[in-house]
């Protein structure tokens, strides 16, 4: 006999023990620590800081190591905790061409001023599984460059701009303050500051997925990385006791930006346009990603078609979420049994309704 | 079943209630606004809570703005107390407030609800917090939130009633069973959440202060205290709400939305009161059903 009855809250309270023990394993094998974590699984952290809009490499170590590597749930873990922080203040705009950069690519022209710098980067690994890293054993060391003679390496776009050819990157008329989406709803027509912090914010899976559907067609953009960097930058702030800017230390991001086809009307003449991306710590797919999206979505102010699904600003900006996304999913593993009762009902009444319209058909045909 | 205020069990490292008084303010200053102008969906800043969005994150500040330290909860989800999200919020509202919660709907001074209006009448003083999914009712019909928004600042409403209509000629009746459109105070359409229609007149007049919230789509919405709340229909198609063929099997009730409990797998079947407060009252008054497995009546009365 089957019957669900009572007792919720100590099913729920030995699941939780249970997940407990899981999360540990097998209790032979060393533990995991948080320092182990941040140090050896650096772009896990990374993306759930960058998902989760806060810098904080610690939490976010041990927000996977709660999360059993689980990164939405280490994300939806830090978010959860951010919400809860006070806000004394706001810092300045960050100047990415003052990053100390370690890494610096660019496709569209074969030599910048500051050189490629390739860094250290999966691309152009052979993905064969590494057997060796199966053994513990420390790495050979990398070798180390000559320190670069300027510390400031500008942007390739600004560098070689002089032409105006690329447009040219301004704020809103009247600058005004960004918006804040973990304060305010977003809203719509939603301003490009906007799309971006709810793109920066968004699933990785779903960019990738959105910025490569304009690769093969849907929304075309046709994009050329023009650089993308990845480094540390600094932030400053300016307290209101002191009236100056103060450094209150570095953050790593990975910028990209990519020169998208030209448009031109008759007031402007012809120019590349941009796409943008940014994440915290080093997360190139998701910055360039994030950078066919942005530019994808700003088809209609420049006049494009708007028909493809990544053009659509309501529907990316609504479903980009993985926080979101994952509750609304999963919820439907709630108990649902008083809908499906009322749905119950009306079908048995819509099927006795059918049965009944069918034998009077059935008598109507026998006479 | 009243438990008392148990301080010993409150976390410490939290504001009352959890979210912070500026959010608070926020969300009071939303129901407010949605009080004043019934059923229209009022944006706000929903923040990021520790439960999952879709799990009740809107009843949740909605609940955490209105509580005070001298209120009784009561947490239903599917019109029962003791399913495992019902639960759930009734342990963090307890670990972050440390007010008293209750099972029984006359002792409650907030109820929040997933998909029930208790059967038990609501009085005034009193308030029903919804959990709501997706706040637009015309959703399916208009993806866009910019064109549903005009749509409701025109009360441009046709293609809701079309839809209805067209459910009529393919039907032959409208196959909507819960989350039934209303009209609030003549004016604005509203989702009442996923409640069975079987509840939709309890919305109509009700004593009680009704507020509505979505966290993951960010809206607060309200429903006054004595507000017609008028299910819509077509004058040769009335609104109607279900009945069943039986009573309860538990307390005999013929007037109370039922649950089909399946008793074994040969086809076996029961209904039983989906309120199990209501059904736990009438028992104790001295009604009793037939039909129900004696195991089940035992586990029922016995309860964990």
């Amino acid at each position: 006999m089957y019957v669900a009855v009572k007792g919720g809250e100590r099913a729920i309270a030995n699941a939780h023990a249970w997940l407990a023990e899981s999360r540990r394993g097998d209790p032979a094998i060393p533990e995991l620590s948080v320092a182990q974590i941040r140090e050896q699984q650096k772009l896990a952290v990374d993306r759930v800081m960058t998902e989760g809009s806060l810098y904080d490499p610690d939490l976010a170590a041990l927000a996977l190591k709660q999360a059993c590597g689980d990164q939405v749930e280490a994300i939806f873990l830090l978010r959860a905790y951010r919400t809860t922080l006070p806000r004394f203040g706001a810092t300045l705009p960050i100047d990415t061409s003052a990053m100390t950069v370690r890494r610096r690519v660019s496709a569209v022209f074969k030599d910048i001023p500051g050189g490629q710098i390739l860094g250290s980067t999966f691309d152009y690994t052979h993905r064969l599984l590494d057997f060796a890293l199966m053994a513990e054993g420390e790495p050979a060391p990398a070798p180390v460059a000559a320190p670069a003679e300027e510390a400031r390496v500008p942007g390739v776009i600004d560098v070689l701009n002089r032409e105006n050819i690329i447009e040219v990157e301004r704020p809103a008329s009247g600058d005004p303050a960004p918006p804040d989406l973990t304060r305010e709803p977003l809203r719509f027509p939603a301003p490009r500051a906007m799309r971006l912090q709810n793109l920066a914010r968004g699933d990785e899976g779903f960019v990738l997925a959105m910025g490569y559907a304009t690769q093969r067609g849907y929304g075309r953009t046709h994009p050329f990385a023009g650089e993308i960097r990845h480094g540390t930058v600094a932030v400053e702030m300016v307290p209101p006791e002191l009236g100056f800017a103060v450094d209150i230390g570095d953050i790593e991001l990975t910028e990209c930006q990519m020169v998208n086809q030209f448009a031109g009307s008759k007031s402007e003449p012809p120019q590349f346009t941009r796409g943008y991306g940014v994440s915290f710590g080093h997360g190139e797919r998701k910055a360039m990603g994030m950078a066919l999206v942005d530019r994808a979505l700003r088809a209609e102010e420049l006049g494009e078609a708007t028909d493809a699904p990544p053009n659509d600003i309501e529907f990316v900006l609504y479903h980009s979420d993985n926080v979101e996304a994952q509750g609304f999913v999963q919820h439907l593993k709630l108990p649902h049994y008083v809908d499906f009762q009322s749905e119950l009902n009306v079908v048995r009444a819509m099927r006795r309704d059918a049965e009944a319209a069918r034998q009077a058909a059935l008598k109507e045909a026998a006479e | 079943m009243t438990a008392g205020p148990s301080n010993a069990t409150v976390d410490e490292g939290y504001n009352f209630a959890f979210l912070d008084e500026q959010t608070k303010r926020m969300l009071r200053r939303a129901i407010l606004k949605a009080v004043a102008i019934p059923g229209h969906q009022i944006p706000f800043g929903s923040r990021e809570m520790p439960l999952s969005y879709g799990w009740g994150t809107g009843g949740i500040q909605i609940t955490a703005a209105v509580i005070g330290p001298a209120d009784t909860l009561k947490v239903i989800d599917q019109g029962a107390d003791d399913t495992t999200n019902a639960v759930s919020i009734r342990s963090f509202f307890r670990r972050m407030t440390g007010v008293a919660t209750t099972e029984r709907t006359p002792d409650a001074t907030i109820v929040q609800t997933r998909h029930r209006i208790p059967e038990t009448k609501l009085v005034e003083g009193q308030i029903l917090v919804y959990q709501v999914p997706i706040p637009e009712p015309l959703r399916w019909l208009e993806p866009r939130e910019s064109e549903t928004r005009k749509m409701h600042a025109l009360a441009e409403y046709g293609a809701m009633h079309v839809k209805l209509f067209e459910d009529i000629v393919r039907f032959g009746r409208i196959e909507t069973a819960y989350d039934y459109p209303v009209m609030v105070n003549g004016r604005y359409l509203m989702r009442p959440s996923p409640i069975p229609k079987f509840d939709n007149p309890k919305m109509d007049q009700m004593p009680a202060l009704q507020l509505f919230g979505a966290g993951r789509e960010k809206r607060i919405y309200a429903v006054p205290p004595y507000t017609a709340v008028k299910s819509l229909d077509f004058e040769d198609y009335p609104f109607q709400i279900e009945k069943w063929d039986q009573p309860c099997a538990l307390c005999g009730a013929d007037d109370t939305f039922l649950d089909e409990i399946i008793t074994d797998d040969k086809g076996g079947r029961m209904f039983v009161c989906s309120d199990t407060d209501h059904c736990e009252q009438r028992r104790a008054a001295g009604h009793r059903g037939t039909g129900a497995p004696q195991s089940y009546v035992a586990a029922v009365e016995g309860g964990e």
